[in-house]
């Protein structure tokens, strides 16, 4: 391992994670465009600076889509008052909201982008390839909950305190039909972890046009691993922590300025993590369907590509996240008690349903008909 | 009291049997029924004219055969009642026995509507400008007795608005009604006959004798009496309106008299004081000069920093430093006659606190009385500082005993209390030979010399009671609050306690009435909170031996 | 209380599952997104507000520029939250307006307890204090949201009225000057 090695992996690294946690603050601004939208209403329009106004048509249009939002609210956020309860427990009450970021982060390392051919060999355009990346994301995405609990504990009050009890609940409950959704679609990808071989498998077409993405495969699996994924990321319908017409802002009730910032950019971050994460695994990754149909099969070879792969998944992933917001301004607040009820009387019995169904028909198609 | 109840007799008002005693005309009479009898003109302390019309009542006697004398009976065998055949009015009519009165027939009613319908026929509707708004007799009565709207089509009388009839006086002529109250009381109150109405009918006006004014010294009793906006204070005029203004029973301080007074007031400012009925003192009226008193609360010369050696201190350090001066035990007093009788007592407990031979003088202010309500004593409570034992002589015009004390060295801490020694014929010299200890409202030529100034409060800002000319005495309650300065009550008994090193001394006019009422005879049975609102008459003969130079005056004759 | 038990219609298999429902409100909202914006661009366009409207209470002049408060201290009356606050003072002799012989020497609304009821318009008998269209009072100190007499006459302008009636009582008192 010699210092180029290193130092293209840190500055990859610093790039993927300047780019992510743009995504992550843009989808903020797109939260409140798509709020607005949807409501009639214009949403965020008049940030904007006399340099940018300056500029002739596009100035106005950049103006009136709210992209000067985000920097506006990043840097209300920095030199705004930091105000700090005195009933707070200090060190945790700082720890959390990064605990709350860091997991997204850190997952981002092992999610494949894209992909890049380089002397006939492809290879995935990601941080580190690891053969056991879903098991890692599980493990650490689950770490964000923390942040969260710890934050509605070191608040010591009481509605941060309910929120972050709820949280716990929460992930516990939908972290079990998760981890059960996922398990056929690995079985039926052929038994790997590795997400870029997953992404390999859904290349392809079933039956000259379809895609072969899990989605069509799996459906009751994606539907579960969708629904989880809401109430691990914590938004609507199961924004029980931070559910503010019962818990004033739930677990950041106490917090203000640039750790509420944290906050507010680890759920996005999470929300932006945890669609492509459905891209990777229900939704073919980069895989360009429908024009595969008509034989573009393959990426051109090198950074063309790679650049054209990246963005395809990109795409693939914006369009998640607008579901994600689209169904934040359709669906009202679940009760706590439906929540619960939910995860462990239906998800989870139809996660181990759908499990046993498929293990037993792989076993059985693999018995009589595969001999593989 | 036994002669007045032996001449009751028994009247029956709308009915109800009413005692009233003799004599007494039917306004007063419903009034002690409790039944109103609306009227403009009559006025209790005034002569009946009956030239407004609106105490028509109807009024039957029990009938009698003019022939025989002889009862007439109805069919039931009850003296029949002979009733008048048309209204008559109320205030000058006096009560008969067995006498019948209705008050509130359809044909009084009838009467009333058209008696306001004429009153405010040339009426302007000034009530929005009008100073007598909300204490108007005219807006009451045409709100009780009126019609409710205006038959007239016809324009009203135009009059002249601003006329001056005196320098305190106002004349709005078209607001007048004519009831001749102010003429009255300038012709028979004040025997001075300045007012009168010249022109007849709709072209009446109200005004002074060709060369006179409105000038004399009561004038604004006029005002006061006037039941609408006609005549105005030139003092109060436009400053505020009648509503808002909080009313505190007081009493004048201007002579012995003791006048009763209402304290106007709104969020601790004065704007006005009018007189309080209290037929044993003043009837219903006060001096002018009186009315103006109220002006010393906000004056500039007001002290209001607690001082040592000219240094602004709290008020416990400088009440500390004055009882450290004043147990030197060559101290003296200068009492005043202008403060309230329980400040007196307590002056006098201090005084019998710092040594037996301790002197106190009181300063004499005499002026000129009118012999109506300014008596020739100027202060309100030299009987008082008799009773209180303060002191037991009349008070001295020039202190020259205490000045030459002064100078003999035999006295190194004079405290004066509301009094100023200069003004009392000490000269600088002589006050810069002692430590001066100075309490009291106002700054004074000598203030600027004392070693201790301590703020006091005005009567408008403090409670307590005086003892005017008769020995009455009288209570006045707080109008004003007072800020940053302590009760003159509290400083005292805070060098009482210092001086005496007594554990408990009485902090409160309440506290001090229960001490005086057991060491001071004629107050025994008297607490602050039982003294009536006409006053108590305390027991004053053993101080008959002494030349009191008050002179006589409404409600008071001197003793031989 | 009598309870009433409404039948329910029990529901289809597809609707326990809640999918078609989330879908079709799926679809309300995507169809949504392309309507036309309903609100205002506030600063730029303003509301049409309506004639009866409460608004600031602001003092007003008649026609002839005369003012038409008297500071008969009326709405400092009835005022439920004790807002107003009248210096009530005389008019000058030789102004033109003695007839009238009154006005306020300074009027203030404490704009921070004005609770914008109206009671002051209603019992006003000169018809000079008026809340008008004025929604947004601001300021940044306290003492700027204590409106004086000059800051309610800027506000309030002329209103037009046409009773006049103190034009009519001078004009009468010059055409009859004395019995």
């Amino acid at each position: 391992m010699d210092w180029t090695y290193i130092f293209f992996t840190v500055l990859k690294a610093v790039i993927m994670v300047t780019i992510f946690m743009s995504i992550a603050g843009y989808t903020v601004v797109a939260e409140r465009k798509v709020a607005s939208w949807i409501q009639e209403r214009p949403g965020p329009n008049r940030t904007t600076l006399p340099i940018i106004l300056a500029i002739p048509v596009i100035g106005r249009i950049v103006t009136r889509l709210g992209l000067i939002q985000l920097p506006a609210d990043g840097g209300k956020f920095l030199f705004k008052e930091d105000p700090f309860p005195g009933h707070v427990n200090k060190v945790y009450f700082i720890l959390a909201p990064i605990v709350a970021l860091i997991p997204a982060l850190t997952t981002m390392t092992v999610l494949p982008f894209g992909e890049i051919t380089r002397d006939g060999v492809t290879v995935p355009l990601v941080l580190a390839n690891l053969d056991v990346g879903m098991l890692f994301i599980l493990a650490f995405s689950s770490l964000g909950v923390y942040g969260i609990i710890l934050a509605g504990w070191a608040s010591n009050s009481k509605y941060p305190f309910l929120g972050g009890i709820r949280a716990s609940a929460q992930v516990i409950s939908y972290e079990l039909a998760m981890g059960m959704s996922l398990l056929p679609v690995f079985m039926w990808a052929g038994g790997t972890l590795n997400l870029f071989d997953l992404v390999e498998a859904q290349s392809g077409l079933l039956f000259g046009c379809l895609p072969k993405w899990m989605i069509f495969f799996q459906p009751v699996s994606a539907l579960l691993f969708l629904t989880a994924l809401f109430a691990e990321t914590n938004r609507l319908p199961f924004d029980m922590p931070e559910s503010e017409t019962d818990l004033v802002a739930g677990f950041n009730t106490e917090y203000g300025a640039f750790k509420f910032g944290l906050f507010f950019v680890g759920e996005y971050a999470h929300v932006t993590m945890g669609s492509a994460l459905f891209v990777v695994l229900f939704l073919g990754g980069w895989s360009l369907w429908p024009l595969n149909i008509f034989g573009l099969v393959d990426y051109p070879a090198g950074i063309l590509g790679a650049v054209l792969s990246a963005l395809v998944f990109m795409l693939k992933t914006f369009c998640l996240i607008f579901f994600f917001l689209w169904i934040r301004w359709t669906l009202p607040r679940f009760r706590y008690d439906q929540i619960m009820n939910l995860g462990w009387k239906r998800l989870l019995p139809i996660a181990i349903a759908n499990f046993v169904v498929y293990a037993i028909a792989m076993a059985v198609y693999i018995r009589f008909f595969n001999q593989a | 009291m036994s002669d007045a109840k032996d001449n009751l007799i028994s009247i029956f008002i709308d009915d109800v049997e009413v005692k009233v005693p003799a004599g007494i005309n039917l306004v007063d009479a419903a009034e002690m029924a409790g039944k109103e009898i609306p009227h403009f003109c009559y006025h209790k302390h005034l002569p009946v004219s009956g030239n407004c019309r609106m105490c028509l009542v109807e009024v039957g006697t029990p009938g009698r055969d003019r022939a025989t004398g002889e009862p007439i009976l109805d069919e039931n065998g009850v003296q029949k009642i002979m009733w008048m055949p048309k209204p008559i009015i109320a205030c000058a009519t006096n009560a008969s026995p067995g006498m019948h009165v209705r008050t509130q027939s359809n044909i009084i009613k009838h009467c009333r509507e058209g008696i306001m319908e004429f009153l405010l026929l040339n009426h302007p509707l000034d009530c929005p400008i009008c100073d007598q708004a909300g204490e108007c007799r005219l807006q009451e009565f045409a709100t009780d007795y009126g019609r409710g709207y205006s038959r007239c089509a016809e324009d009203k009388n135009v009059k002249p608005k601003r006329t001056k009839l005196g320098p305190r006086v106002i004349l709005d002529d078209e607001r007048c009604i004519l009831c001749s109250r102010c003429v009255r009381f300038c012709s028979d109150v004040m025997n001075d006959g300045v007012l009168g109405f010249t022109e007849r009918g709709s072209y009446s006006t109200l005004t002074c004798f060709p060369g006179r004014e409105l000038d004399n010294n009561y004038s604004l009793n006029t005002v006061d009496l006037c039941p609408v906006g006609a005549l105005t204070s030139t003092d109060f005029r436009f400053k505020m309106r009648s509503w808002f203004l909080k009313e505190t029973k007081s009493i004048c301080t201007e002579s012995s008299v003791g006048v009763n007074t209402v304290v106007n007031s709104r969020e601790g400012v004065i704007y006005r004081i009018k007189p309080r009925e209290n037929v044993e003192v003043n009837d219903s009226w006060m001096s002018d000069s009186g009315r103006l008193l109220y002006k010393q609360v906000a004056m500039e010369s007001r002290m209001s920093d607690y001082t040592i050696e000219g240094k602004p201190v709290t008020p416990d350090e400088a009440l500390q430093e004055a009882a450290r001066l004043l147990s030197s035990g060559k101290s003296a007093f200068i009492g005043s006659a202008n403060s309230s009788v329980e400040e007196q007592w307590m002056l006098a407990q201090i005084i019998k606190k710092t040594g037996d031979s301790v002197p106190c003088w009181l300063v004499a202010h005499v002026g000129e009385g009118d012999g109506f309500l300014i008596s020739e004593d100027r202060t309100p409570n030299f009987r008082g500082a008799l009773l209180t034992g303060l002191t037991d002589k009349m008070p001295e015009d020039k202190l020259s005993a205490l000045g030459a004390a002064i100078d003999a060295g035999e006295i190194d801490t004079l405290f004066s209390y509301n009094e100023c020694p200069i003004a009392a014929g000490l000269s600088v010299e002589q006050i810069k030979k002692v430590k001066f200890i100075y309490m009291g409202t106002h700054h004074c030529d000598a203030s600027q010399y004392a070693a201790v100034e301590l703020p006091g409060l005005t009567v408008f800002e403090k409670k307590g009671t005086f003892i005017n000319q008769q020995f009455r005495l009288q209570r006045f309650e707080q109008a004003v609050p007072s800020e940053g300065t302590l009760n003159d009550i509290k400083s005292l008994s805070a060098v009482l306690a210092a001086v005496s090193s007594a554990k408990s001394v009485p902090e409160c006019v309440d506290s001090i009435w229960q001490a005086m009422s057991q060491s001071i005879a004629p107050f025994k049975d008297i607490s602050f909170n039982s003294i009536s609102d006409n006053g108590v008459l305390v027991d004053g003969s053993a101080f008959e031996h002494l030349p009191f130079v008050e002179g006589k005056s409404l409600h008071y004759e001197p003793k031989a | 209380m009598a309870t009433k038990v409404v039948d329910r219609r029990p529901l289809s298999w597809a609707e326990k599952t809640y999918i078609p429902q989330i879908l079709s409100g799926l679809r309300i909202t995507f169809r949504k997104m392309f309507n036309p914006v309903v609100t205002l661009e506030y600063p730029e366009q303003r509301p049409t507000i309506p004639d009866n409207y409460r608004g600031v209470p602001t003092l007003v002049k008649d026609p002839h520029g005369r003012e038409k408060c008297v500071s008969c201290q009326l709405c400092e009356f009835v005022c439920p939250p004790k807002a107003i606050r009248i210096t009530p003072g005389s008019i000058d002799e030789a102004s033109g307006n003695e007839h009238i012989e009154k006005a306020p020497k300074d009027f203030e609304i404490n704009m921070l307890r004005c609770i914008y009821c109206g009671l002051c318009q209603e019992v006003c008998p000169e018809e000079a204090i008026v809340l008008q269209d004025i929604f947004s009072a601001n300021g940044y100190t306290r003492q700027e949201m204590v409106y004086n007499k000059k800051k309610l006459y800027e506000l309030g302008g002329t209103l037009p009225d046409k009773h006049f009636k103190w034009d009519k009582k001078k004009k009468a008192s010059e055409q009859a000057p004395s019995h």
